[in-house]
Order: structure tokens, then sequence, then C-alpha cells
């Protein structure tokens, strides 16, 4: 009986293991390889000879991706700094306020959130051109704003939804106005949520590949998805792997640090997107 | 009375106002350009002129010319990538759903360092799509790429497999790097369904000595079979319009052609606008026809007691 416990707890934690590695192992592999330069990039070791930062002095020296950083940080915040500013109103009133239309609202901002973005491709980039936005980042801002926009409204209301009711009802006796209830009596209470959102609304505009690519066209305008994209070597046939890894893990490693660190919060934002409804 | 009545009203006064910025950008941002798609899928519109476009009716989607039928719908290429992103959809979600199942318990079950598996876990969703395909088709590559190295040590294969580029390959490896990439947002929706469940039932089957995969069977998955018909429904809209993966890891070859990359390929490469935006609106019908269905099986909560 104690021999079958302990096989059990042995095959358990070697699933467990075999988790781990199929999660992260890509990621430790582009590390080593991004480390690795002339023939030892060719060698499947699984740990550099020595330590090279030749690739990544080669990446910020040879091609813009010093400014494709910048232009994604331009993008990503400003995007995410619009729909939290226009999402905390609209839905306090979602959430707080009951009116005829409103379950017709959250099925069309659901809706939304979930458009192919190749649906309104052509649509967008009419709309972008329109408004002489073709090849900026304000063109990018504003196409971004069709998944980030309903997506903070959608998991704002459900964080609002559950705030208690007493205190909005003690300040609508105190004869708060509901501008005053949203900005002075929820605000301080939202901060998580905010952070929550704000950061899986970061995590989407700083991925997001279709629109840049297709929007932008000249180096200075690309985002750090397309730059990698279009990363090439000498000739068609030789990419230079050691520094597409590189690239790779310089804008992978921050956002790993902070969905490490705001592991719970991202767990509960992505959920309560989804499931929760 | 009267005056409750007349802070309601002022509640639902203030409600409107508060909606008008956002409900106005989401009009500029999602309903013109989608109008805009739908409309130019009705004109000879091209990239060079968009604006003196002529109508020309239903001839992008089909109609028949000269003895020929024309159309996106004529296209064997269409329905080639219909069947492609089908085929990708189907498997990849079906394969995530079981591994997201998999790693869903092993989480819900405690044990020491479960929050450092949890965390990498997370890992690959955190990772940008594009970076993902880069780094998977770098351990793919044919000549220098780890997978085959393993591969040959191991004697399963004899020589390396071009493994994004040969026709037969090229869907597997996309599937294989999708299921990596998305498998964690699935264990963690059923993470969050098995965490709601109430502990009773378990403890009945425990004390009743029921072993431990009848009791998943019988009592775990049925219970969390709604929020695993949510979660497979939303990944399988998501997986509808995949797009970036398979644009960087196989390019253009016919075998992994999408729906979106069918239209991407018209409306920026052959600048074909029109015919483009059509396969476009297509794509849209039936992604919509999938929110439908969500919102049905999912009986999203709308009407709450506030």
């Amino acid at each position: 009986m104690k021999r079958r416990a302990t096989a059990r707890t042995v095959a358990f934690y070697a699933l467990v293991a075999l988790i781990v590695l199929y999660a992260v192992f890509p990621l430790y592999y582009a590390i080593v390889t991004s480390f690795k330069s002339g023939t030892a990039l060719f060698l499947p070791d699984l740990v550099p000879p020595k330590i090279d930062f030749g690739n990544y002095g080669a990446l910020f020296a040879g091609q813009p991706f010093a400014g494709a950083i910048v232009n994604s940080l331009i993008v990503a915040t400003s995007v995410v700094v619009v729909s939290l500013f226009v999402g905390v109103t609209a839905s306090f009133a979602l959430a707080r306020i009951s009116f005829r239309g409103r379950p017709l609202l959250l099925v069309t901002i659901l809706g939304v959130s979930m458009f192919p973005q190749i649906a309104v491709l052509s649509g967008m980039f009419q709309l972008v051109r329109a408004m002489g936005l073709y090849n900026t980042m304000g063109g990018l801002i504003v196409s971004y704003m069709i998944f980030t926009l309903p997506f903070t409204v959608w998991v704002l209301t459900t964080f609002m939804r559950d705030l208690p009711k007493e205190l909005e009802e003690a300040a609508i006796m105190d004869g708060a106005s509901s501008w005053t209830i949203v900005t002075r009596v929820f605000m301080p209470l939202l901060w998580p949520a905010l952070v929550t959102t704000g950061l899986l609304a970061f995590i989407g505009a700083w991925n997001e590949f279709l629109f840049a690519l297709t929007f932008t066209l000249t180096n200075t305008q690309r985002t750090v998805p397309v730059a990698i994209a279009l990363i090439s070597g000498a000739s068609a046939y030789e990419l230079p792997w050691g520094i597409i890894m590189a690239a790779s893990v310089v804008v992978t490693l921050p956002l790993v640090v902070l969905v490490l660190v705001f592991q719970r919060k991202i767990i509960s934002g992505l959920t309560v997107g989804a499931v929760k409804g | 009375m009267a005056g409750t009545s007349r802070l309601r009203r002022k509640r639902v006064r203030a409600a409107w106002v508060f909606l008008t910025p956002m409900l106005g950008l989401l009009a500029l941002v999602a309903l013109w350009p989608l109008a805009r798609t739908i409309g130019y899928s009705f004109t000879d519109a091209n990239l060079l002129h968009m604006e003196d476009a002529e109508v020309i009716g239903f001839a992008n989607y089909l109609v028949f010319e000269r003895g020929h039928w024309h159309g996106v719908l004529a296209d064997p290429l269409w329905w080639l990538s219909v069947k492609n992103t089908l085929e990708f959809a189907v498997i990849s979600v079906g394969i995530e759903t079981v591994l997201g199942l998999i790693v869903a318990l092993v989480l819900h079950t405690s044990f020491r360092l479960r929050g450092v598996v949890r965390a990498a876990v997370l890992v690959p969703w955190a990772i940008p799509t594009v970076v993902s395909a880069k780094m998977w088709s770098w351990m793919l590559n044919d000549q220098f790429g780890l997978v085959n190295h393993v591969l040959i040590r191991a004697g399963m294969i004899e020589h390396p497999l071009a493994w994004t580029a040969d026709a037969t390959l090229a869907m597997k490896a996309v599937i294989a790097v999708d299921v990596w990439k998305t498998t964690p947002f699935m264990a963690l929706l059923i993470l969050a369904a098995l965490q709601m469940l109430p502990t009773e039932c378990y403890e009945a089957a425990r004390i009743d000595g029921i072993h431990p995969v009848r009791v998943f069977f019988r009592v775990t998955l049925p219970l969390v079979r709604p929020a695993l018909m949510v979660a497979v429904i939303f990944r399988f809209m998501d997986a509808l319009r995949i797009f970036d993966l398979i644009y960087v890891l196989t390019a253009n070859t016919e075998q992994t052609m999408t729906m979106s990359v069918y239209a991407r390929q018209h409306l920026v490469e052959f600048q074909e606008v029109g015919y483009g935006s059509a396969a476009a609106t297509l794509l849209f019908m039936v992604v919509a026809t999938c929110i439908g269905l969500y919102l049905v099986v999912g009986r999203v909560r709308l009407q709450e007691g506030t």
C-alpha cells in the first residue's frame, strides 16, 4: 500500500515536471540561442559554451530595433490610457445603473470584442487613411481601440458589479452626483481592477500584428512584432537566428516578469472576461 | 416617491452621458469599418483607387460569366482555406481542451511549489504570438533545429524533416505551436471552473471509496461541462480568425492558408479590396454565427439585480 502511494506521488511529480518543461523550454532555448554566435549557433547545445552578448549588440546596432520598442511602448500605453479613461465611466453606467437597452448594449460590446480583425481590415484602412494617419503610430492607436475598448469595458463592468451597494447608497443619500460617485467613491476601490485590465489591454496591444503590418510602411513606424517578423539576413535563405532570438528575448522577458509579478490579478482578469461573463 | 423617480431619471440620464464617449468611439472604430468592409465587398474597389469604386453587386462572391463561375465562392483556394481553418480549429482546440483539463486538474490538487508551476504554465501565454512563431521555427528548423536533432538521436527519424515547409507537415507544425501557446489559457479557464465546484460531492465520493477516475468522469466532468463548453467555443472563435502564427511560421503556403490569410492576401498583396472584402465578410459571418452560439450556450449574465 505504502509503495503504491509512493509510486503515485512520483508519477504525479513527473507529470508536473513534464508540464513545466513543456511550458518553459522554448523560452529557455531562445535565451540559450541568443548567447551563441558563429558556429556554436548551429550546434544543439543546451548550455551556451560561453555567454556572448554579440547578438544583442548587433540587434541594436544594425536594426532600428530600439525605435520599434519605443513605438510599441507609445502605442500600447496610449491605447491603454484612452481605453481606461473612456471605459471607467461607461462601465459604471453598465454595471450600476439599470436602463432600457442595457442587455443589448452588453451583448454588442461582447460581440465587438470578438470581431475578427480581418473583417474590418479594408474599412479600417480607409478610415486610417481618411484621418491622415496611414503609416503613423496614431493610426495604430485608433485602430487598436476596436479590441482594447470593448475588452476594457467588459472586464471593468464585471468588476464594478461586485462593489458593495451600500457605499453607493450612502453617497446618494449625501446628494453626490453620479460623477462624484465614480471619481470619489469607486475609483479608490477600483485600482486593482484598473491595473489588471490595463495590463491585459497593454499585452494585447503590445502583441498585435495584423494592423501593425498593414497600416505601417516604413521602418521608423514599425512596432516590435512586425520588426521581429521582418528581421532578415544577408540573403533570403540565411536568417540571422541569433539576432532574432535576442530580439525575442528582449521583448518577452519584461512581459514574463510582469506576468509573474501580477499572476493572480491576470488570472482573475482573464477568467472574469471569459467565463463569468 | 416623486423624489426617487426623479433621482432614477437623473441617474439614467447620467448613464447615457457616461456611455456617449465610449459608444461614439466604438461606432467610429468598429461599426464604421465593418460597414465599409461589407460595402467594399459589393464593389470592384482596388487598393490604389479605393474612392472611385463601382458597385458590382454579388460578383465578388459568385457570378456566372462567359461560361464559368467566378468569385470567392467559386475559388477552390477559398474552399481549401475554409477546410484548413476548420481542420486547424477543430484539432488544435480539441488537443488544447484535453491538455488544458490535465493541467487544470494538476493545478487543482494542492502540492508544494504549486504557485511556481502555475506561474510557469502562464509563460507561453505571455509570449507574443510572433515571437513564439519565431522560437518554434528555430527549433523546427530543417538543418539546425533542435527537434530534428533530438528525433534523429532517438532514432525516430532517419533524415531531418522540413517541418514548416513540407506540405504534409506544415499544418501539424502550426497546430503544435498553437497548442503550446494557448493551452495555458484553456487550463486557467477550466481551473477557475474547478475551483467553484462544491467540495461536498468529492467528500462523499471519497468516503464511499469510489475510484478517482470514476469520480472524474461521473462527478467532475459533468459539473464543469458548462464552463468547459464556453471555453471551447471561445477558443474556437479565436482559432477561426488565426493569422499571425501562420503568416510568420509557414508564410504563404497553400497547405496552411486560412480564411484570414486568404482575405489579407487578396486585400493587400493582390490589392483587390473588393474581392478581399468579400472573403473577409464571409469570415465575419462564420464568426458571428459562433458568437451567437456562444451567447446562447454561455447564457451570459446580462440581467443583474444591481
